[in-house]
């Protein structure tokens, strides 16, 4: 790139805030969104509301933590909204089938790494695009969905029930669910595994730029696979914690996720060229879509679709403040 | 001897060969499952059997996928058509539902005249996120596609619209010369894409800027302008493929019209032998493509089999095709078949270097 050349000195002076830019700019909103939510609503500033954020939204916080690792390294993963549905679906038929609930878990949990090893291995083996391996991914989970059963499926498992009701609270009535907890742990994990161990780094310097980091001699296709490996991975823990929320398994369930994943993950600041972006900045896109619902359903005169609207015209201007501040964009 | 063989080479070589003996192996399984399936039958002056209907059903797919091919021959994609054609199927709708007269051919042509004055709109917000702001095509249209879904709701006010106007039926389900009239608007927007981009320099010119945008820039081509049209035709072939989905059912469901359309078009594109990364098109293969796909869907409807599990087959047919097409796995594939070196292989099956803009 000419113009990086050219720039690159003064780029290196103001380098770090720059990077930060988009995720204070998330910060911003999110911020200024509750104080919307706060000043209208007495109720708003309830901390339940938070947490019933949280509650709403876990599963969608942990395949977005997923989804973050396919787009650091510059790829995309369509197929997640389809492995979370395919997962309820999989632990809904075998507990009805009278599998004992730890094998369920076992296979549930295998299902959907399996499936982002074999697309991530399609993808760098025979070097298809992430786009069309992955929508062909998506294809097959939803088709496996409506394989399993035409309808949903109710779970009475015991395990899934406690999973479900449990609440984990203080005397004033305030409470998570264990699917809150169990999100959390992801995100520390995740946050973890890319800002300190060998594969995180791997992961931000293939979305930077992939010949360097294999002229680095750094590991191109393990660490391409292990990405889509990851969201599998991520999506089967989301169909799995979609599955305590709902107590059943639909095969139409999390339709169209994808997109609010991707969303969010984008919102939160990860460029989609790869390479710049942190879980701390998907977890406050999560937060950010998570209060727009809150504040559309305190509002009560709007309707549901605002919601994607909304959601859309955040979307165009966060990539066009990506674009403003000059982070590279191809 | 030697010449057949040749013959045969140059057969199995041609870019068709795979999409037309797919399309034949499956009309030949529904034969062979369906005696009845390839009949065609004369009823009040109109022609009815399974491959009318086959036709009649994938016009609006073909409508989007041709658009679909231009913007994927430039190296974009455009994830908005689904949601482009709910807009549309849903402005048509509600304007006609609003007057009184809804059997009015004033009114039917106002409202598609609206309609596609929208998506015009919508297509120019496209074009300009991708020509002239920059933005990477996937994700510039997956903002319409996202916010297009509540436009279209927002427009229906979240019903479902339905009115009784014989003009706008007729879009699709209406007659011409015993044919369904659906074929003919499909296969004129074809030939108007095929002259437009065939008998003149624009198909060239698109493909150079699908090759190398900054290059072709630098030889004097407008891309920005090349790639800002593409996005165009593209949404006013989505909004037509709109009507006539809107009108096969006469209702404008602002959920449900078009639903991952894009996805099939998509893949109508790539069996046709179109490669994502752009720089060459084929429409007869995108039109044989979207045959495929609709053919499969009747196929799976015919055998009894749900909707949604025709997916499964979908995700088969899709990553076959990608990996016969891909050029790492055919390298493979050769060099397990025979020991002699495989011969050159035309320029367009080349992998497209990454050029830094």
């Amino acid at each position: 790139m000419t113009t990086g050349s050219l720039t690159a000195p003064r780029r290196t002076r103001i380098r770090l805030p720059r990077r930060q830019v988009p995720v204070l700019a998330t910060l911003a909103l999110l911020l200024v969104m509750y104080g919307i939510g706060v000043s209208q609503y007495t109720a708003f500033s309830n901390v339940q509301v938070i947490f019933n954020v949280f509650i709403d939204n876990g599963f969608l916080l942990v395949v977005a933590v997923g989804m973050t690792f396919v787009i650091l390294t510059g790829g995309i993963d369509l197929s997640v909204g389809s492995v979370v549905a395919m997962t309820a679906m999989v632990s809904a038929d075998l507990l009805q089938k009278g599998l004992p609930a730890a094998l369920v878990l076992v296979i549930a949990l295998l299902i959907g790494p399996t499936l982002g090893l074999l697309m991530g291995c399609a993808i760098h083996f025979f070097d298809i695009q992430p786009f069309i391996v992955t929508l062909a991914g998506m294809f097959f989970a939803r088709g496996m969905c409506t394989f399993i059963s035409g309808s949903s499926i109710p779970i009475t498992d015991g395990f899934w029930t406690r999973m479900s009701q449990e609440r984990i609270g203080n005397s004033q009535g305030n409470f998570v669910s264990i699917s809150v907890l169990i999100a959390f742990a992801v995100v520390l994990v995740a946050a973890y595994v890319l800002a300190y161990t060998r594969l995180g780094r791997n992961v931000y310097a293939v979305g930077g730029n992939p010949q360097s980091a294999l002229l680095m001699g750094l590991p191109l296709g393990r660490t391409r696979i292990a990405v889509y490996t990851i969201s599998g991975l991520c999506s089967a823990i989301g169909g799995i914690l979609l599955s305590f929320y709902t107590l059943s398994g639909a095969p139409l369930i999390a339709v169209g996720m994808e997109l609010d994943v991707i969303a969010a993950v984008v919102i939160g600041g990860t460029v989609l060229t790869g390479g710049s972006g942190y879980v701390f900045g998907t977890v406050l896109g999560v937060l950010v879509l998570g209060v727009i619902q809150t504040l559309i359903t305190f509002d009560g005169s709007l309707n549901s679709w605002w919601t994607k609207i909304v959601i859309g015209g955040l979307l165009f201007a966060f990539i066009l403040l990506q674009r403003l501040i000059g982070i590279r964009y191809k | 001897m030697n010449d057949t063989k040749g013959r045969y080479r140059t057969l199995i070589g041609h870019r068709l060969f795979w999409p037309v003996a797919v399309l034949v192996a499956m009309l030949a399984a529904n034969t062979i499952y369906r005696p009845g399936f390839l009949s065609i039958e004369l009823k009040d002056g109109h022609l009815y059997g399974s491959p009318i209907d086959i036709l009649r059903l994938s016009a609006p797919l073909i409508l989007v996928a041709l658009g679909m091919t231009l913007v994927i021959s430039t190296g974009g994609i455009d994830l908005s058509v689904g949601s482009v054609c709910a807009i549309s199927g849903a402005m048509a709708c509600m304007y006609i539902s609003k007057q009184p007269d809804q059997n009015s051919l004033a009114v039917v042509v106002t409202a598609l005249a609206m309609a596609l004055g929208v998506a015009l709109v919508l297509g120019v917000w496209n074009g300009v996120l991708v020509a002239v702001i920059g933005i990477q095509p996937i994700i510039a249209t997956l903002i319409l596609m996202v916010a297009g879904r509540g436009l279209a709701q927002l427009i229906t006010q979240g019903q479902i619209i339905t009115i009784n106007s014989g003009p706008f039926r007729s879009i699709g389900l209406g007659h011409l010369l015993t044919l369904p009239l659906a074929i003919f608007i499909a296969l004129a927007a074809a030939l108007l894409v095929a002259a437009f981009t065939r008998r003149t320099a624009l198909g060239m010119i698109i493909e150079s800027v699908g090759g190398n945008a900054e290059a072709s820039r630098l030889a004097g081509i407008r891309s920005g302008r090349v790639i800002f049209l593409a996005y165009v035709v593209s949404a006013v072939c989505a909004a037509v493929a709109g009507f006539m989905m809107t009108a096969n059912v006469s209702s404008a469901d602002g959920n449900a019209v078009g639903l991952w359309v894009e996805l099939d078009a998509i893949l109508a594109v790539v069996i046709g032998g179109t490669s994502l990364a752009g720089g060459r098109f084929f429409l007869s293969g995108t039109i044989l493509g979207a045959l495929i796909i609709q053919t499969l869907t009747t196929t799976v409807y015919a055998m009894n089999i749900s909707p949604q599990t025709s997916l499964l087959f979908k995700a088969v047919v899709v990553i076959a095709v990608c990996l016969i097409q891909a050029p790492a796995f055919r390298a493979k594939f050769s060099r397990r078949r025979r020991s002699a070196p495989p011969p050159p292989r035309p320029v367009a099956d080349k992998p497209k270097e990454q050029v830094p803009a």
